[in-house]
This record gives C-alpha cells, sequence and structure tokens, in this order.
C-alpha cells in the first residue's frame, strides 16, 4: 500500500469506525447508567427491604449505615452528573463493586471466571454456523432443483423463525429426556471438579456442550442460511457470473471464486452486526441447559436479587459486544479488496 | 384483494400452510372469550393430567386446563407483539424519513445512533430493566419498552429507500413547486414506504413475541399474565420436566411454534409476491 | 462453407406466475449464416431479441428461455456441433471459449470485483487446458496482453482500480486467448466514451485481421456498423427485417426500418431536425399482426396488417422482409 491509500484507508475507513466503537460503548453505558435512574424503583430501598425480609434482626442504626453503604456502592451518593463521572471512573479502574450475593468477591473476577464458558460455546458454534450456512445457502441458490437442498432450507427457515428457548427447550426434552443420549444440563458432571488436564473430564466437558452448542448452531444456520441465498440469488445474475458460465467454467469454480467469494462479504459485515443478539442467544441457552456461563451467572443474579451483578454483566456485555464489532471491522479490508485499494 | 388472496391460496404451498396455522391461533384467540374458566384462578380442575379428550392439552400442576389457559397467552402474546411493532414502526419511519429526507449531518447523526442501537446487547439491557422493574412490569409496559428498542433496523432499510426515492424525478417536481419538505415527504414518500414498513412488521411482532418468552424465562415478564412465556417459567417453576410433566413444555412450545411458523410463513409468501425482483425472476423479464 | 447456419429459429420465453401464462416471442423464424473471417453486425433496438438470439447461439439457453423450432449448427474444420441439441459438458470441453467466445454487454462489469484480474485468465486456461507450468502460463498471459497493446500491470490489477475502457480492452484479451474461431461481441463498445470506443473498434478489427476468425457484432448504434461490419443485419421485434453487405444497406436501405436507422444517423455538418419514429417497439409478448413493423410505418398498407411479409432474396446476399419491395420488384 502506498502512502497516499494509507492516508485514504485511515481517513476513510479506520477512523469513522473507531469513532463509531466509541460512540457505542459511550450510548450503551450512559443508557445503562439511565435506566436505574429512571426506573421507579429504587435500587438500595429494594435491597435493603429484601435483606430485612430475610430475617437478620438488624438494628435502624445498622440499616441506615447499610443504605449509606449501598448508596456510594451503586454510585448514588452525589448529584447526576457527579454520579456520571464517578460511575466512569469506577469503569476505567475496572471495578464495577462486590457482588452481593457472593460478597464480597467482585464482580469482575467471577464474570472472568464464567466468560471462558460463554466464549467456549459461543465462538465454535458461531463460526460452525455461519460456515455450513453459508455453504448451503450458496448451493441452493446456484442448484435450485437439489431435493436435499430443498429439505435442509425447509428445516432452516422452521428452526428461525422459531425462539431460541423454543428450540432449546425442544432440543432438550427430545434429546435428554424422551432420547436420554446427552446430559440434561451443566457443563461437566455433578460433583466433578473442572480438571482442565485430565483428558476424562475435558470429554465430559464436550457431551456437555453438545445439546447447547448444537441449538446455538441450528438457530444461526437457518439465519446464514437464508441471507446467503438471497444474496445469492442476486449474484448469480451479475454480469461476471454469467460470464464465467459461458466462458464454460466448472461449477465448483463458479460457485466458490465467483459466487460465494463476492456473497461473504456482506455477511462478513451481517455476522459483526448481529454479535449482540447471538451473544444474547447463548445467554439463554445457557439458562436452559444449566450452563454456569454469564448467562448461567445472570440468571443467578436475578434470582438472588444480585443488582451489582445484574449492572456488572449489562456493562460488560455491551463492551464485550462492541469490542468484538470492532476487531471485525479491523479484519474486515483483509478480505474485501475493494476497501483495501480505494 | 381477494384474487390476489385466491391466486396465493392456489400457487402457494406456503400460503395454504400459513393460513391453516393462523387460522388454528384465530380460532383460539377467539375461543378465549368463552373460557370456562378463569386464568388467574389455580386449582379449578384436578391437577397433573395428561392430554386426554377432556383436557386436549392436559392439565398444570395449579390446577389449570392447559388449553383454555393458553387460548388467553396465545391472545396476549400476540397484542405485545402488535404493540410493540406499532410503537417500533413510528419511531422507526419517522427516523428513517427524517434521516433520509434531511440528510446532512442530522442523517449521520441519526444513523449512527441506529447502529449503535442495532450492535448494542439487547438482551443483557433488558434484563437490567426488568429486574429493576419487577413487579411493576406490565405487558403494556413490556411492550413499550420493547418498542423503543425495536426500531433501527428497520429505520435503516426506510431510510434507504427514501433516498432511492428522494432521485427519482416527481421529488424534484414537488421541490420546484414549492413544497415543504415536511409535505412531501408525508405524501410523496410515505406510500412508497408502507409496502417495507408492512414486511418489517411481521419480523417485528416476531421479535417482540420471542422477547417476550426469553424475559418470562427468565422471570422478568408480568407473570400474572398468561403468556406464551409464563406458560414457560410456571413450568419450570414447579419442575415440570423432572416430575415427569412433559406435557406443560410441550403445549405451549407447540403454540408458539404454529403461531410463529404461521406468520413466518405468512411473511415470505406475502413478500415474494410484492417483491417486484422475484415477480420479474419468474416471469424472466 | 459456412461457420455457422441458423434456420429458422424460434426462441421464446415461456412463464407461469401465479396462474398467469406468459409467452414472449423474442426470436421468431431466424435464418442466416456466418461464414469464417467476417466481420457480422446484428443491428436493432433494445428488446428486439438481439440479446436473446445472442444467448441461443451460444449455447446459454437457460428456463424461461426456451428454443423451440429451428436449428443452429456449427462447422469447425471437420468439427460440427448442433448448439440446441449438443450437451453442456460437449460444449465445455470443444466449444465454450475454444471455439466460441464471448465479449458481452456491459462487460466493463464481467470481472470478478473481488480478484485480481490475473486470476480469471487462470480459471479459463485451465478450465480448457489445464495450467501444469505455472510460470509459463504467466509469460504466456503477459505476452498475449502485450500483444494486444495492454501493459501487463492490469493483470495484478483489481477491476476497480481499472478504467471502463481499460476493463473492456481486458474482456477482449480474455476472450481471444485461445485464438476462437467465433467472436460474439454484444455491445462492446455501449457505455464507453467517444475516444476510448474507437480504440476499443481499432482492437477487435485488428484482432480479426490477424486471426482471420468471424466476429458477431452485436449493438443498436449504426454507426459502428458502418465503421467496422462487413455485412449487417437489422432485426425487428424478434425477425429479420433486412440483411447485407453493409454497403449495400446503407446505400439502397429497402425497408423502411432501416432507412429510419440511416436517416436517424448524425451526419458531419447536419443541420436539420431528425425525424424520430413514432412509437415504441412491439411488446413481444403480443406482437402486432402482419408485419410487426406496421403500426409505425410510414408507408402502411393493408396487406402488412394481415400478413407476414416474407424474407426475400433482393440482389445477391441481399435479402428484405417488406410487402413493399415484394411489389416492386416481383
Amino acid at each position: 500500500m502506498g502512502m497516499a491509500l494509507m492516508r485514504k484507508f485511515i481517513f476513510r475507513y479506520l477512523i469513522p469506525r473507531i469513532i463509531q466503537y466509541l460512540t457505542i460503548i459511550f450510548v450503551g453505558i450512559t443508557v445503562t447508567f439511565i435506566i436505574p435512574r429512571l426506573a421507579p424503583t429504587d435500587p438500595v430501598e429494594a435491597q435493603v427491604s429484601t435483606m430485612v425480609a430475610m430475617g437478620s434482626s438488624l438494628d435502624p442504626e445498622s440499616i441506615e449505615a447499610m443504605r449509606t453503604a449501598l448508596t456510594d456502592l451503586y454510585g448514588l451518593s452525589g448529584s447526576p452528573v457527579e454520579q456520571y463521572f464517578t460511575f466512569w471512573g469506577r469503569l476505567f479502574r475496572g471495578d464495577l463493586g462486590p457482588s452481593l450475593d457472593n460478597f464480597p468477591t467482585p464482580v469482575s473476577s467471577m464474570i472472568g471466571q464464567a466468560l471462558p464458558y460463554t466464549l467456549r460455546l459461543l465462538i465454535p458454534a458461531v463460526i460452525i454456523s455461519f460456515i455450513f450456512g453459508n455453504v448451503f445457502g450458496a448451493m441452493s441458490s446456484y442448484y435450485p432443483e437439489n431435493k436435499a437442498l430443498k429439505v435442509i432450507e425447509v428445516l432452516g427457515q422452521v428452526v428461525r423463525s422459531i425462539p431460541y428457548y423454543i428450540v432449546a427447550i425442544v432440543l432438550l426434552v427430545v434429546f435428554a429426556y424422551f432420547i436420554p443420549i446427552f446430559p440434561f444440563s451443566g457443563a461437566y458432571p455433578l460433583g466433578t471438579r473442572p480438571d482442565w488436564s485430565s483428558p476424562e473430564f475435558i470429554l465430559k466437558t464436550i457431551e456437555h456442550a453438545v445439546l447447547p452448542a448444537a441449538t446455538l448452531i441450528l438457530i444461526g444456520f437457518g439465519g446464514w442460511f437464508v441471507g446467503m441465498k438471497s444474496l445469492t440469488s442476486n449474484i448469480i445474475s451479475e454480469d461476471y457470473v454469467v460470464y464465467a458460465e459461458t466462458a464454460g467454467l466448472r461449477k465448483n469454480t463458479i460457485l466458490t471464486q465467483y459466487i460465494m467469494r463476492t456473497a461473504i462479504l456482506p455477511q462478513l459485515t451481517a455476522l459483526a452486526m448481529v454479535i449482540g443478539t447471538v451473544f444474547s442467544g447463548a445467554l439463554i441457552m445457557e439458562v436452559v441447559f444449566g450452563y454456569p456461563g454469564i448467562g448461567g451467572l445472570a440468571i443467578r443474579a436475578i434470582y438472588s436479587n444480585d443488582y451489582s451483578m445484574i449492572m456488572g454483566i449489562t456493562i460488560y456485555s455491551i463492551i464485550g459486544v462492541a469490542t468484538a464489532v470492532f476487531v471485525m471491522d479491523l479484519l474486515y479490508p483483509l478480505f474485501d479488496p475493494r476497501v483495501r485499494y480505494q | 384483494m381477494i384474487s390476489i388472496v385466491r391466486d396465493l391460496l392456489k400457487y402457494d404451498g406456503r400460503f395454504r400452510l400459513a393460513v391453516i396455522f393462523l387460522g388454528g391461533v384465530a380460532a383460539m384467540i377467539l375461543l378465549s372469550y368463552n373460557s370456562p374458566y378463569d386464568p388467574g384462578k389455580s386449582f379449578v380442575v384436578p391437577w397433573d393430567l395428561p392430554p386426554s379428550q377432556q383436557y386436549i392439552f392436559g392439565t398444570t400442576s395449579r390446577g389449570q386446563d392447559l388449553f383454555w389457559w393458553l387460548t388467553f397467552a396465545v391472545r396476549n402474546s400476540l397484542f405485545l407483539g402488535v404493540l410493540t411493532a406499532i410503537i417500533s414502526r413510528v419511531i422507526a419511519i419517522l427516523v428513517g424519513l427524517t434521516a433520509g429526507y434531511r440528510g446532512g449531518w442530522l442523517d449521520r447523526v441519526l444513523m449512527s445512533l441506529n447502529d449503535t442501537f442495532v450492535v448494542l446487547p439487547l438482551l443483557p439491557i433488558l434484563i437490567l430493566l426488568g429486574f429493576l422493574l419487577r413487579e411493576r412490569m406490565s405487558l403494556f409496559y413490556l411492550a413499550v419498552i420493547l418498542g423503543l428498542f425495536g426500531w433501527p433496523f428497520d429505520a435503516r432499510l426506510i431510510r434507504s429507500q427514501v433516498l432511492s426515492l428522494k432521485e427519482r424525478s416527481f421529488t424534484r417536481t414537488a421541490i420546484y413547486s414549492g413544497s415543504s419538505g415536511f409535505w412531501i415527504t408525508i405524501h410523496e414518500h410515505l406510500p412508497f414506504v408502507l409496502p417495507i414498513v408492512f414486511a418489517t412488521t411481521i419480523n417485528n411482532i416476531l421479535w417482540s413475541i420471542g422477547m417476550e418468552v426469553t424475559l418470562s424465562i427468565l422471570g422478568l415478564s408480568d407473570l400474572t399474565t398468561p403468556t406464551l412465556g409464563t406458560a414457560l417459567f410456571w413450568a419450570n417453576q414447579h419442575g415440570a420436566l423432572v416430575a415427569g410433566i412433559w406435557w406443560w413444555i410441550a403445549a405451549p412450545a407447540l403454540v408458539t411454534i404454529v403461531l410463529f411458523l404461521g406468520l413466518y410463513l405468512f411473511f415470505t409468501s406475502i413478500n415474494e409476491f410484492i417483491d417486484p425482483r422475484t415477480r420479474l425472476r419468474l416471469i424472466g423479464g | 462453407m459456412a461457420l455457422l447456419s441458423v434456420k429458422n429459429l424460434h426462441a421464446y420465453y415461456q412463464t407461469e406466475v401465479y396462474g398467469i401464462s406468459r409467452t414472449v416471442r423474442a426470436v421468431d423464424g431466424v435464418s442466416f449464416d456466418l461464414f469464417p473471417n467476417e466481420i457480422y453486425g446484428v443491428a436493432g433496438e433494445s428488446s428486439c431479441g438481439k440479446t436473446t438470439l445472442i444467448k441461443v447461439i451460444s449455447g446459454s439457453i437457460k428456463p424461461p428461455l426456451k428454443a423451440l423450432e429451428g436449428s443452429v449448427n456449427y462447422t469447425f474444420g471437420d468439427y460440427s456441433v448442433d448448439m440446441l441439441r449438443a450437451s453442456q459438458d460437449e460444449l465445455r470441453q470443444n466449444v465454450r471459449w475454444k471455439e466460441i467466445s464471448y465479449v458481452m454487454q456491459g462487460s466493463m462489469s464481467v470481472l470478478n470485483p473481488v480478484r485480481r484480474v490475473i486470476a480469471t485468465f487462470r480459471d479459463i486456461v485451465d478450465t480448457h487446458e489445464g495450467i501444469t507450468d505455472k510460470q509459463k502460463f504467466l509469460e504466456q498471459t503477459r505476452a498475449h496482453v502485450n500483444r494486444l497493446g495492454l501493459p501487463t500491470d492490469v493483470l495484478d490489477a483489481y477491476p476497480h482500480q481499472l478504467s471502463g475502457g481499460m476493463r473492456q480492452r481486458v474482456a477482449i484479451a480474455l476472450a481471444t486467448v485461445f485464438q476462437p474461431s467465433l467472436i460474439i461481441a454484444d455491445e462492446p463498445t455501449t457505455a464507453l466514451d467517444v475516444v476510448v470506443q474507437r480504440g476499443v473498434l481499432q482492437m477487435i478489427k485488428e484482432i480479426q485481421a490477424i486471426s482471420s476468425n468471424t466476429v458477431l457484432l452485436v449493438t443498436h448504434d449504426m454507426a459502428v456498423h458502418a465503421n467496422v461490419a462487413d455485412r449487417l443485419m437489422i432485426m425487428y421485434a424478434g425477425r429479420i427485417a433486412e440483411e447485407g453487405p453493409t454497403e449495400t444497406i446503407f446505400n439502397e436501405p429497402l425497408h423502411p426500418y432501416t432507412q429510419h436507422l440511416i436517416r436517424s444517423l448524425p451526419m458531419i455538418g447536419e443541420r436539420s431536425t431528425k425525424v424520430s419514429l413514432e412509437g415504441a417497439p412491439p411488446n413481444l409478448a403480443h406482437p402486432p399482426t402482419g408485419c410487426r413493423f406496421h403500426p409505425r410505418c410510414p408507408y402502411v398498407m393493408d396487406v402488412c396488417r394481415t400478413e407476414v411479409p416474407e424474407l426475400v432474396t433482393v440482389k445477391e446476399r441481399h435479402r428484405v422482409a417488406c410487402h413493399l419491395v415484394k411489389e416492386d420488384s416481383l
């Protein structure tokens, strides 16, 4: 890349992406800051009343002390503007306070422990469904008469239209309840200690991951399939594809090098756009399958009224998803020469 | 209009299937007005009975007839979906038309905001909201909240449509003849934008019903109102699967699938009918 | 011996959407021959059936297009092939690109937008001859491109980095890698500016002169035909209106439609306004009865409305389908 090209790339591509990245984080964090302050319930009062209801016999003085501590913990002391800056200040320090359920373990470290489980499930599932959905989607518009592809398309469309949770529960009921070939719940058998050096343990975790991963793959598959099919059915009539056919190129060459290679680019952009949605889907999956990732953490926090954990999960999710999108945007030019050599 | 429906019925299997599914859903909704049971009451029938002739979908551990209970659930879920769709359509049209018509910095700001909302992981934010609202959450609130988050994809779509309309000559004629921007937007562009709005409405209904199911599973929606989501929530609360009451899970799942497939097939079939490109492809134009 | 012999070809688009069937008679009873070593022009307004004719004779018939009647026969030396019956495999192995190549309409966009130009050369050569020696392939391709007066840098460029004229030249270079017997050029100069047009036409002429093959040049632009074509066919609404040597057509046009096309050409120093033809080309789903030109013809007679004029030979190699001509000369 020459200097002029490089400069053009930085100003036309890179800087807008960086601005967008910062905007997402700014808007997301601000929304999470505003929501609790607009909500009719006061999280401090809610927390205090749960603790009182739990039966702890506290004298009014210590309740008052707790109230002050919680107000401070939630960043609710001072004017709204002061609160806003304190909020960001704590974020930059990575300090999201202690979990109220597992006091005083910091929220950050609990999320750090759960995150690998979510990622181990999410990343392979996304990659597999992306690849298969796109390959089959392109094939189905290139070979419109193929019966097997039509069946796959119908299945993909059906699964795609149904809510995540229903797909998960159907798979769970069928493959863990009626035909019990997969474990019902968890990431590893109950009572075992996670030991990543033992091949037996790893095998067990894989066995536990099959159903949740399969659900994520199935759901994603239909979306990529349909998207790719509609993209390629337009590309098929593009001049360069018609030309390649007239030139008598092999069908496989046309499909991979001429059709899929261009159609995959908008799909990569779409992948960046739906990372948030896919992540949300993974959370639900973990709830259904009792998986100890971020979703599992969230459901426990909901039941135990752990406000700081919910807050932490929301904030980390926003930052994580925004960063994933940003990284994908940065990688995109590697695939599209039209961006690389504007 | 009638002839279109007749043609679709005759030549599109998906449309036929959609009509059957949606017909079933409509029948359930109508039946809910004649329900022999109040869905808010429990222990009105023997509990934990499997599906039988008397109780088609069986009964729950709370002593409710699942079939009749689900007639209310479908009605409420659909209500939520339609209300969400209306709210988010209004926002999508306003943002899309404004951004597309005004252009310039306003367009850039609106679209940047738009893309931000597309990318943000919605579920954690909704969990936070639901967590804070808890008991005060009602179906109406939920519809408003979902409506406030459900517009960005469609706003972008509408904007791009307006941009292409702007290039056409009638807009220029309208500008030269001294019409105000707002008048042009409403009278000239809206009619062309409405088909897109229709197409996206069904998708949005599906999305919001799905979201309600998700939030209910997490215990974060209005749990006292029967919906497809709360049906599953109560089944989980009572450990239906562990106790072997599989129909408590299966029946709402089945109804949800029928509703979603019906709407989805209806959507794809109509969309293909409206889409000029498909028609052109079919007649080899 | 004709290189290509088309006899009584009928090619229709037949579709059925939501119960409504529709037939577009895009090519309706066309017969002509192509001979080695000539540039044969096909002229006519858009949607007169030119593009469909090309699809059929290049063997790219896909539903809803169907060739219902007639024959399309090629003779390449001692190998002959029936285009309407040959299998796609046979066409791919023996005919496509080695005997018939194609410079298509809008060929500015025939290059794969996300690959370098050389990749398209590689695909074509590899499919038809196989590439065993990569270095040799590169050298041969560079030499080929150089021969046509193109810089070798274009091979390493992406299409969006090239100008329209350069992309069109690359398309021509691609069409000539194997020295085919027939090059079909469909509107090769449309959308190019005049100076670039001249260069591209010059290139086509030179290639034809050097390799003595046949070029089928399809364009609505009569000026291009006047400059390049040896023989010319005028198509109107799916049929041949007139055919003959280019000089004859321009000097003694017999069909009123041909006369109109030639009259509407801009002449140097001309100041008078053009007379435009009333009406639009007919809808080929419901073509007019009799002579299809009759609704727009300034000399229309009663017979034109009911009877289809036959294509008659008026002079050596000059054929015309018009009731006027029939009356005058027979």
